[in-house]
């Protein structure tokens, strides 16, 4: 099991080299580049600039300047911000926008679990009933609502039709303007939970649906199986037969879904992230997009996909680990 | 058997009335998957909405009473036309409305819309309109659904949904939205189809280094964040320049290049099962060749996945298209579609004094919701040991 978790790990390298090579050649064929905005600014001298065109390569050849680039990176240097004349990584982790990104991913993903797991062996067991129907409904409804259109709603409602405005409350953002030099105290942490709830509700109802739909299919397929029919002759109690023999088994599939949402979090978070003003990575990702910041939109994209690739070994583990019949060599 | 088992009740195989001879009917796969179509009565209304809204994407430019593009200078953010349907004294009426004037509160500079209520313009259908049109692309006309006209035959302008901030109609706009909106799925499949088909499948049945080397290639693919590169793409798009239509169809390339790598993995695995299959084979002992084993004796057992993960990746697709012009990676003007309209509502002080910008994701949400349950139908259907 180790020697396939190094592997996999260690296959990350070359899987990593190629997308930097797409990436590369994507952003290198973005019609101008920063150097034409930076010639007609005064304030760049004709020296830094030639400083930045030898460091990068921007003057030779495409493959060269990705070899440039590469080369730098073996040694640790991902390149400066255009903009904001950081290292690429403190521009995109800028503040504690890499923890806000983290802890938003596994707290969407803790509280969509417990939402819809306990949903889907209920939709399972109630199969066809009205109450069944109902939670299908809304779970669908889920699954088809855009984010950022949900989260423009709920803006909406809450400043609007609710007017939280007048109790004090700001919606967008990761706490109001008041709390920003306080103490950490119980008044300052709800009112980060207060913002926070929206973002919760907006990127965790697209993934709730699937997995609702995903536990309540696992779990009626699970159930017509023969160990099931036997559990239930040998006169053993529904509930017994449901949750210790079937939902162990239902559950199995899920947990691979773990693991590959958590890229999707990421990345889907990041036009809620947009429209609720939260500071991400995504939004970084996005601002330097705008400018054009081609060494932080590489760097944006290869975190991006260092996630994903990470995501895909954690769900192979989790997998292997809670289904000891799955062998790797 | 336990009641949460038990299936809904299907069609009865035979003739139940007294005294029918029991005759047993053979059906083929494709009766029996539009039989459990039909069976589906949620799916069926999410069909019946796709078809509507294909209605309204086809007679756009007909339904929607102005030209998308057409700014009218003096309504810049009109809420939604108030259509009256009772008279001054309170009895039912022809529905009319009224002309409205653009009044600014010199005090709080809020301006309103103030309806002048000395003449009625009624609702009249099949009218002709300002915009001129094709129908179908070769029949010229200015003929729309509806307008409104006084007595007198001046004209007012009837906004259903209200106007953008250069006073264009947003009803005729969300019609004209459909077209990128609805189609951009569907091109996505067309694209992505064929080359998944042909990679997945030689890479299933022949093994060996085509395998290897497509694995590999399926995996960069998938190593890659679909959301970040979009809007990447759609950056590099947007610089060029190009036409509205280009860059659709720029966009569609993009959607197919980041979507076809897990297309064609899944493909891969059902062929590698297949081609181990008896029939397989059976098929090759007979002397049949590798092209008419594939196209023959594997395609077939293929396709059925192939319908049910159209309709399925489709609203997903949708979405996606959506949040790209939302974010303005997407389509460009002047062309538009749902989510670009929502561009509109990027602040809540927009979407507060014109809440009527949020229109278009109603129509989003519709329709992949539509989508959404018609894939679940079309799944339910094709898989032949469902018991969901």
């Amino acid at each position: 099991m180790l020697t396939y978790i190094i592997r996999r790990t260690l296959y990350m390298i070359p899987l990593l080299l190629v997308v930097s090579l797409i990436s590369f050649s994507l952003i290198k064929l973005m019609p101008g580049d920063y150097l034409t905005t930076a010639r007609m600014n005064p304030q760049i001298t004709e020296e830094t600039l030639n400083q930045q065109i030898a460091r990068y390569g921007l003057d030779r050849p495409f493959i060269v300047q990705y070899w440039f680039w590469l080369k730098n990176v073996v040694q640790g240097d991902f390149g400066t911000s255009f903009d904001t004349r950081m290292p690429v990584f403190k521009t995109l982790f800028f503040g504690s926008r890499l923890m806000w990104t983290v802890i938003i991913a596994t707290t969407t993903l803790v509280l969509t679990w417990i939402i819809a797991i306990p949903i889907g062996i209920y939709s399972a067991t109630h199969q066809y009933k009205p109450s069944d129907h109902v939670v299908t409904f809304f779970g669908f409804l889920g699954l088809s609502i855009p984010n950022f259109f949900f989260a423009l709603v709920l803006l909406w409602l809450l400043v609007v039709i609710f007017r939280v405005g007048d109790y004090g409350l700001g919606v967008g953002g990761l706490l109001d303007t008041r709390y920003f030099d306080a103490p950490m105290s119980l008044a300052k942490i709800g009112n980060y939970l207060w913002h926070l709830w929206p973002i919760w509700v907006v990127i965790g109802t697209g993934g709730m649906a699937g997995l609702i739909r995903l536990m309540r299919g696992n779990l009626l397929d699970t159930l017509t199986l023969p160990y099931v029919q036997t559990a239930r002759s040998k006169g053993l109690k529904e509930r017994v037969v449901i949750y210790k023999h079937a939902v162990r088994n239902a559950i199995n599939p899920l947990v691979t879904v773990l693991g590959l949402s958590l890229p999707g979090l990421v990345g889907g978070s990041v036009i809620t992230a947009i429209v609720l003003n939260i500071p991400t990575v995504g939004r970084a990702y996005f601002a330097a997009l705008q400018r054009q910041d081609e060494p932080v939109i590489m760097g944006g994209l290869l975190f991006f996909s260092l996630f994903l690739l990470i995501g895909n070994v954690i769900a192979d583990f989790l997998l292997a680990w809670v289904d000891p019949r799955i062998r790797y060599d | 058997m336990a009641r949460w088992l038990r299936r809904k009740p299907k069609e009865p195989e035979f003739d139940t009335t007294e005294g029918a001879p029991k005759e047993f009917v053979s059906r083929s796969q494709g009766e029996m998957i539009w039989r459990a179509f039909k069976r589906h009565r949620v799916g069926n209304v999410g069909t019946a909405l796709i078809l509507l809204f294909i209605f309204l994407a086809v007679f756009a430019e007909f339904i929607g009473p102005y030209s998308y593009g057409k700014q009218y200078r003096n309504y810049p953010y009109s809420p939604p036309s108030t259509v009256h349907f009772r008279d001054e004294d309170g009895s039912l009426s022809r529905p009319y409305i009224y002309r409205t004037e653009r009044t600014l509160d010199r005090t709080t500079y809020k301006v309103t819309y103030v309806e002048d209520t000395s003449k009625k313009y009624y609702v009249r259908f099949f009218v002709r309109g300002e915009a001129e049109y094709t129908l179908f692309g070769f029949i010229p006309t200015n003929v729309h659904l509806f307008g409104a006209h006084a007595e007198d035959g001046s004209i007012a302008q009837l906004f259903l949904l209200g106007t953008d901030h250069l006073g264009r109609d947003l009803f005729s706009r969300c019609l004209i939205g459909s077209w990128v909106s609805l189609s951009v799925g569907p091109l996505v499949i067309l694209c992505v189809f064929p080359i998944g088909i042909v990679l997945g499948g030689l890479s299933g049945y022949y093994g060996g280094g085509i395998d290897m080397f497509i694995q590999r290639a399926c995996e960069v693919m998938l190593a890659i964040p679909a959301l970040p590169i979009l809007m990447a793409m759609g950056a590099a798009l947007r610089g060029f320049g190009l036409s509205a239509g280009m860059v659709f169809l720029g966009m569609i390339v993009a959607f197919a290049i980041t979507a076809w790598g897990g297309f064609a993995r899944v493909i891969r695995g059902q062929v590698l099962a297949i081609r181990e299959m008896d029939f397989v084979t059976s098929a090759r002992a007979a002397g049949a060749s590798d092209m008419r084993v594939i196209i023959r004796h594997i395609t077939p057992n293929v396709t059925s996945y192939l319908i049910v993960n159209a309709t399925l990746t489709i609203p997903g697709m949708m979405l996606t298209e959506a949040a790209l012009s939302f974010l303005g990676y997407g389509i460009q003007e002047p062309m538009t579609s749902w989510g670009a309209l929502l561009n509109a509502a990027t602040n809540v002080g927009a979407i507060e004094q014109h809440p009527w910008i949020l229109i278009p994701g109603v129509f989003i949400v519709v329709s992949v919701l539509a989508f959404n349950f018609m894939g679940d139908a079309v799944r339910d259907a094709v898989d032949p040991y469902s018991i969901i």
